[in-house]
């Protein structure tokens, strides 16, 4: 199988040094795909989305086009940016801010004439300092450049893009709570329903919230037709995705490739990709979509990467982002890390998440730490199914927002595949791996 | 009236909140402002955010309470971050923390007392492809050795790395050129 000739649809100027620049943009095809959406109709824009078959990038995989559908014209829509890429070991969205801002930027301003949007925010997380600064020198270039704001390229459509910056909070990449945040608030989840933002969005109007990299993917899509994009991949999950690989691997990194072509021994395995596991050793456990995402061992190796294949198996491809764990990881730490990460950020409002991550990581550092009981393995399944009952994949919903259900994934993991590694914790009094 | 911020943060602070249908929405591009001018968000600053945007000092401080970049407490010149989440632990983090605990004689959390350096420790920065990474006041240093850590806090301190790590609260270098110029709303 092996790594297909997939065109590079959203990376295709990483090599040039000066790839966040007007200059190299312009001379590298860009702003082609607004000048081609202009002289089309929004409707004829929005069909060509829809025919591409884009599936959200952020996380939960919602198809763009059915997102864009929903919303309600009315004299006052918005278009949200979500930029703030928080999901552990999620680091796409920070190479497209950096690298490539003038491609988001048409993707927006794209989409905005598709929506009949006049007023769009790019949510930046707060962290990405140099990914802030490029996006702002891009858009201060593309106002110039006639390519945002008034009458642009002389079509008569007009539209205001305002970066906005983050302030460091994982839960901001929830939509919801990042409207609440963008309207100068905490960044707390809104009790749904209103399940999407379109009927109830930003200062209570109907709003789009889109991740960077599936705007990313708009100015190509235009060009090249939503039939050339869904020509790609397979089934539900068409057109190429960046996958970012981490951990025991021997070139991390972020990676496009087609989807469903490529498996996960591919990505890891394969020498153009992540080039095997570091040092020679073998395999323990991965996680295949942000740590949200229940583990998979060696045996699911083969799976394609499709979001549709990936949720059979009983995990998702969530954010885009994969772990990879080698023969001498300590799982027990692997999962208290994870679930001290959900219970720093738990935003409070609901008491299962709340709580329940903070006595998840209180058990987790006692075993890791030599001071676990035997039925301490019972005592946090049982916790874990107070947050989200049955610990079943997807999650049963306990809380505002599904950053609670997550927590069970990776405990719940370790404990089925690793049962041991946490007994001999508990009977040798520490981690055996020092 | 507001006192506190320069005349020139309050012009930038004035043009942030027109960029917003509710002024509201500039509450936390306003506190950043505010962290550029002080390094961190002083009781002062909060007053004088709550008088530009017409709310109380209680809501500022209720919403910038919120969020770990905005310090109600005074941090180092330098605040280093550094992360410890899963793809950084697996590649050394914790071994890294550790060692820059000892080298600069506090623990996370603290600064030390020549009001230098703040190390934190922080979560997932998503740049992965480096890990072990840390930030400098939200600037990347990648695949960090202790030895790379030390020479580092050497530069830091020597001034060698300025032009590249501003002072602790400064985030965006780059201000918007342009107002709003499409209208309809």
């Amino acid at each position: 199988m092996a790594v297909t000739e997939a065109p590079r649809i959203v990376t295709s100027r990483l090599g040039y040094e000066d790839s966040h620049t007007l200059e190299r943009y312009l001379a590298t095809g860009g702003y082609e795909g607004l000048r081609k959406a202009l002289s089309m109709s929004p409707e004829a824009v929005a069909a060509e989305v829809d025919a591409a078959s884009l599936l959200g990038r952020g996380g939960a995989g919602f198809p763009a086009g059915r997102k864009w559908a929903m919303l309600r014209k009315a004299p006052t829509t918005y278009l949200v940016v979500n930029g703030d890429e928080s999901e552990p070991a999620t680091f796409k969205d920070h190479m497209l801010l950096e690298r490539d801002p003038h491609q988001l930027v048409e993707g927006v301003v794209i989409a905005a004439y598709a929506l009949g949007v006049s007023r769009a925010f790019i949510y930046v997380r707060g962290e990405f300092a140099l990914g802030m600064e490029r996006v702002q020198q891009a858009l201060n270039d593309a106002y110039a450049h006639g390519a945002v704001g008034q009458d642009i390229f002389g079509s008569g459509f007009s539209v205001d893009v305002v970066v906005h910056p983050g302030a460091g909070a994982y839960i901001c990449g929830e939509e919801t709570a990042l409207i609440e945040s963008l309207e100068g608030k905490r960044g707390f989840p809104r009790i749904k329903p209103p399940y999407f933002p379109a009927a109830i969005g930003l200062y209570g109007e109907p709003t789009v919230v889109n991740n960077v990299e599936t705007l990313s993917n708009l100015p190509w899509i235009i060009l090249n037709t939503g039939a050339a994009f869904s020509a790609l991949g397979e089934g539900r999950s068409t057109g190429t995705r960046l996958f970012a690989l981490a951990g025991h691997v021997r070139n991390p990194g972020v990676h496009e490739i087609e989807m469903v072509k490529t498996t996960f021994r591919d990505l890891i395995y394969a020498p153009v990709l992540g080039g095997g596991i570091l040092g020679g050793r073998e395999l323990k456990a991965f996680i295949p979509g942000g740590v949200s995402a229940p583990w998979f061992g060696p045996e699911q190796l083969d799976l394609p990467l499709g979001q549709d294949e990936v949720g059979a198996a009983g995990s998702m491809l969530g954010s885009g982002s994969v772990v990879v764990m080698d023969e001498s990881t300590c799982v027990v730490r692997a999962a208290w890390r994870i679930t001290k990460f959900f219970w720093r950020e738990s935003c409070g409002q609901c008491t299962p998440c709340r709580e329940g991550s903070g006595w998840l990581e209180k058990i987790l550092r006692r075993i890791e730490g030599g001071e676990g009981r035997e039925d301490d393995i019972e005592l946090l399944m049982d916790v874990c199914d107070n947050i989200s009952p049955g610990v079943s994949w997807p999650p049963q919903q306990t809380t505002i927002c599904v950053l609670g259900p997550s927590i069970p994934s990776s405990i719940a993991s370790a404990i089925r595949m690793f049962r041991d590694d946490f007994l001999v914790h508990v009977k040798e009094g520490g981690c055996p791996h020092g | 009236m507001t006192r506190h911020l320069s005349a020139e943060l309050l012009a930038a602070a004035k043009e942030l909140i027109a960029l917003y249908p509710n002024p509201r929405s500039a509450l936390v591009p306003l506190c950043h402002l505010a962290q550029e001018q002080d390094g961190w968000l002083t009781p002062d600053a909060i007053e004088d955010i709550a008088e530009l945007l017409d709310i109380t000092p209680a809501e500022v401080l209720g919403t910038a309470s919120f969020y770990d970049m905005l310090h109600t407490e005074e941090v180092g010149r330098y605040v280093i971050a550094i992360c410890t989440n899963i793809a950084c632990m697996l590649r050394g983090a914790d071994d890294l923390l550790a060692h820059a605990e000892d080298h600069l004689g506090i623990r996370a959390g603290a600064t030390t007392p020549d009001g230098m350096f703040t190390i934190e420790e922080a979560e997932c920065l998503a740049d992965c492809g480096r890990a072990p990474c840390v930030q400098v006041n939200h600037r990347f240093f990648g695949n960090l050795t202790p030895e790379g850590f030390d020479q580092l806090a050497a530069d830091l301190r020597s001034g060698a790395l300025e032009s590249e790590v501003p002072p602790h609260g400064t985030l965006c270098r780059v201000r918007r050129s342009v107002g709003l110029e499409a209208g309809g709303h």
